[in-house]
């Protein structure tokens, strides 16, 4: 089984890189096991079709506007997750969504899509997170590492953790 | 009088908003509007000009990989650093190899939806396809057994009424004109343009140390050190790995992806009629082959009035001509200049947002107009392959005779190189410009194997910082056109950076002058059959590859549609 961590964002519009920020401190913080791949996607879209072809469950984290206050750490699974089949949600018309399309089109799409959602509170110009959304970095790696475990993945702690 | 808004303009990176006003059914105003703010320059002031790519690859999703050579060439200009021959040809095969995957995507995933019928495609006799295929070329993954194992495939992930990346498409619609064997064979190539695409991805991310991001860029050269003897370098055996995917990616794009535009682009030899707009074209000269950038293997230029006998050659990284020539105009975009409005060079280049309403006669857009010596020039792969034929360049040359032969032999008669001055010419030249680059991939693959093999492994030159204020240029022919970063440094740190993106040169809204920007001027007299499926409008907007990413892709977990294409009566 292989598992593909994604970070996805831009981090030069604050809280909008916030996915990015998230695996880059489970990397430092944790040792990452066989069957697991982080991936920092930034904003691609179909440049990613090589990585995420033929991985069986893809774990993404990123910003998503929930309607919940900015800050809070949700979870979206397989059918809810928007960006799934149903196209056009997102102003990034060839992203993720497009990619994960397509490879449902050549038979190499997950068997399942996690996303781990972080609400933003700032998407102005800049590459600091706000103080609002950079508390709750820890709680989404939290959130990952636990999802992973109930994969069958535990993660041991690293050097910097 | 219909006045036509489509915001967002689906398959693109970023957000576009196009507005049309439509008369007798045809466009007789065109507005381009960006919509989103791009900010790179405000981020990068005050940082080290050494980490500048790091952000700069971070400004779009597609095109991560050509800012990031292009703000390492900028800082090296700026301090007059020659960069290691090795260096060169490594840059060169990841940006040839980035092109390839670029124009391959654009054709099949992004363009082709606009003129092929998928849903047509699936009732298409496949021996039919196949013969078509084998009139075209000897390509040999036309058979009918594998025409026919890809339509079943389109047939039952269309059955599940998941249309997924098809959801989009204008299926039925009038001005859709391909018989159906060729919307199959086309349809075939699409699905095995995913396979390529990929490919020419791998050899990015083998010489890029990693996609979708590169780590291996240093200002000064790279930081992939060479010893063929060693495992955890770029080794002999890494380096004919890549020749395998390059002989790949050759068989494709040769064999069908040229095919296929020429006879697509001959069945709608009308749209050779439409969507020329601005007939200056602007390309720079790339694939240096010195450590000065002095010699490059692909010449570039201006070329007034898409005539080749008035080219005249950029010619150098130092080149004034180039230099001189670029400015950037806000009075009808959404950003203010201290000082008056007037058209700014890049060194004195200022991102002061002010954004209004949308104002037909006033600001309507987050993108800047740049002009070359105060007027429009249009950008991009069709640029390019002009400037290429007007400088002799027998490689180009070659690869666009073949796609006049073919498309002449299906249209029945010839077809002349004046008709690339158009919707579909843009398109076509986009293949030639892939053939062009896949040539080239492979003759920079043999000099960094031949340099090698010299004892040559220089692969870095120290940047030393002088004091005081220091300026510098670099560009790059990308896959949508001239990419040019202009950066002031004071002290070992940035003072001023801008961008000037293809898609601005393309995308930009009305000049100082008023003048329309490309996509504006080439939807002039567009056909509209009907306004609430504008498809003949996305024809010609998809045929510049627009590219608008900076970009917000938050997820919108209410699940609200956000296409809208408004017609008023």
């Amino acid at each position: 089984m292989k598992v593909i961590v994604l970070g996805l964002g831009n981090i030069l519009l604050r809280d909008e890189g916030v996915g990015v920020r998230v695996i880059e401190a489970l990397a430092q913080r944790y040792v990452l096991p066989a069957g697991v791949e982080m991936v920092d996607g930034g904003t691609v879209g179909m440049d990613l079709l090589d990585t995420l072809a033929g991985c069986d469950h893809l774990l993404i984290c990123d910003a998503v506007k929930t309607g919940a206050p900015p800050g809070s750490v949700v979870k979206l699974v397989d059918g809810q997750v928007p960006a799934l089949f149903q196209t056009r949600y997102s102003p990034h018309q060839i992203g993720l969504s497009e990619v994960l399309a397509t490879l449902t089109l050549t038979d190499e799409a997950p068997a399942a899509v996690t996303l781990i959602g972080i609400v933003p509170a700032d998407l102005d110009l800049g590459i600091e997170l706000s103080p609002l959304v950079a508390a709750a970095v820890q709680p989404a790696v939290e959130r990952i590492v636990a999802t992973l475990r109930e994969l069958g993945f535990p993660l041991m702690p690293g050097r910097e953790s | 009088m219909t006045r036509i808004t489509i915001d967002p303009i689906t398959r693109i990176e970023g957000h576009l908003r196009i507005d049309c006003e439509v008369d007798n059914g045809k466009v007789v105003n065109a507005w381009s509007s960006g919509q989103m703010w791009r900010g790179i320059e405000v981020i990068l002031k005050d940082r080290d000009p050494r980490d500048a790519w790091l952000f700069a690859q971070r400004i779009c999703g597609v095109c991560t990989t050509v800012h990031a050579v292009v703000s390492v060439r900028t800082v090296e200009n700026a301090l007059n650093l020659e960069v290691p021959l090795n260096a060169q040809y490594i840059r060169n095969m990841i940006i040839t190899a980035h092109g390839i995957h670029d124009h391959i995507v654009h054709f099949y995933q992004l363009a082709a939806l606009d003129w092929v019928d998928i849903v047509s495609a699936l009732a298409a006799d496949p021996i039919a396809a196949a013969k078509v295929g084998a009139s075209l070329s000897d390509y040999r993954r036309n058979s009918p057994s594998e025409i026919r194992q890809i339509q079943d495939k389109l047939k039952a992930f269309v059955g599940t009424g998941q249309l997924g990346v098809f959801a989009s498409g204008y299926w039925g619609h009038p001005a859709m004109k391909l018989p159906p064997e060729v919307n199959l064979l086309a349809a075939t190539h699409y699905l095995q343009a995913l396979e390529y695409q990929r490919i020419a991805n791998r050899i990015v991310a083998i010489l890029g140390s990693k996609t979708p991001h590169i780590q291996n860029l240093a200002v000064g050269g790279i930081a992939n050190p060479i010893n063929p003897d060693s495992q955890s370098t770029l080794t002999l055996e890494r380096l004919f790995a890549i020749k395998a995917e390059i002989d790949k990616l050759s068989e494709f794009v040769n064999q069908a992806m040229i095919p296929d535009v020429a006879a697509v682009g001959a069945l709608y030899a009308d749209w050779t009629g439409y969507g020329a707009g601005v007939t200056d074209y602007l390309s720079v000269p790339d694939l240096p082959l010195d450590t000065k950038g002095v010699q490059f293997e692909l010449p570039g230029g201006y070329l007034p009035k898409g005539d080749l006998a008035r080219f005249k050659p950029i010619t150098t990284y130092q080149d004034a001509y180039f230099c001189d020539g670029v400015k950037e105009s806000v009075k009808h975009a959404w950003y203010e200049y201290q000082g008056g409005d007037r058209a700014l060079h890049p060194y004195a280049g200022q991102t002061n947002p002010h954004h209004t309403a949308f104002q037909d006669n006033g600001k309507y857009s987050w993108v800047k107009a740049p002009t070359f010596y105060d007027q429009r020039v249009q950008v991009g792969p069709l640029a390019n392959v002009l400037a290429m034929v007007a400088a002799g360049h027998e490689p180009t040359k070659r690869h666009l005779d073949r796609v006049l032969e073919i498309a002449g032999k299906v249209a029945g008669s010839p077809i002349p190189v004046a008709a690339l001055h158009s919707t579909i010419g843009r398109i076509a030249a986009r293949a030639v410009r892939c053939a062009v680059l896949l040539d080239s991939l492979q003759n920079q693959w043999q000099l960094l194997i031949d340099n090698i093999a010299k004892g040559d492994f220089e692969t870095f030159n120290r940047p030393v910082f002088p004091k005081g204020e220091i300026r510098g240029f670099g560009y790059h022919e990308a896959p949508r056109g001239v990419l040019s970063h202009w950066v002031v440094i004071e002290n070992g740190k940035i003072k001023n950076y801008q961008a000037v993106v293809p898609s601005t040169w393309n995308a930009g809204p009305r000049d100082d002058d008023d003048a329309l920007g490309p996509y504006e001027a080439s939807l002039l007299d567009n056909p509209v059959a009907n306004p609430d499926l504008p498809l003949e409008v996305l024809r010609t907007v998809h045929s510049f590859d627009p590219c608008l990413a900076c970009a917000i892709h938050l997820v919108d977990g209410k699940q609200r549609p956000i296409v809208q294409i408004k017609a008023f009566g």
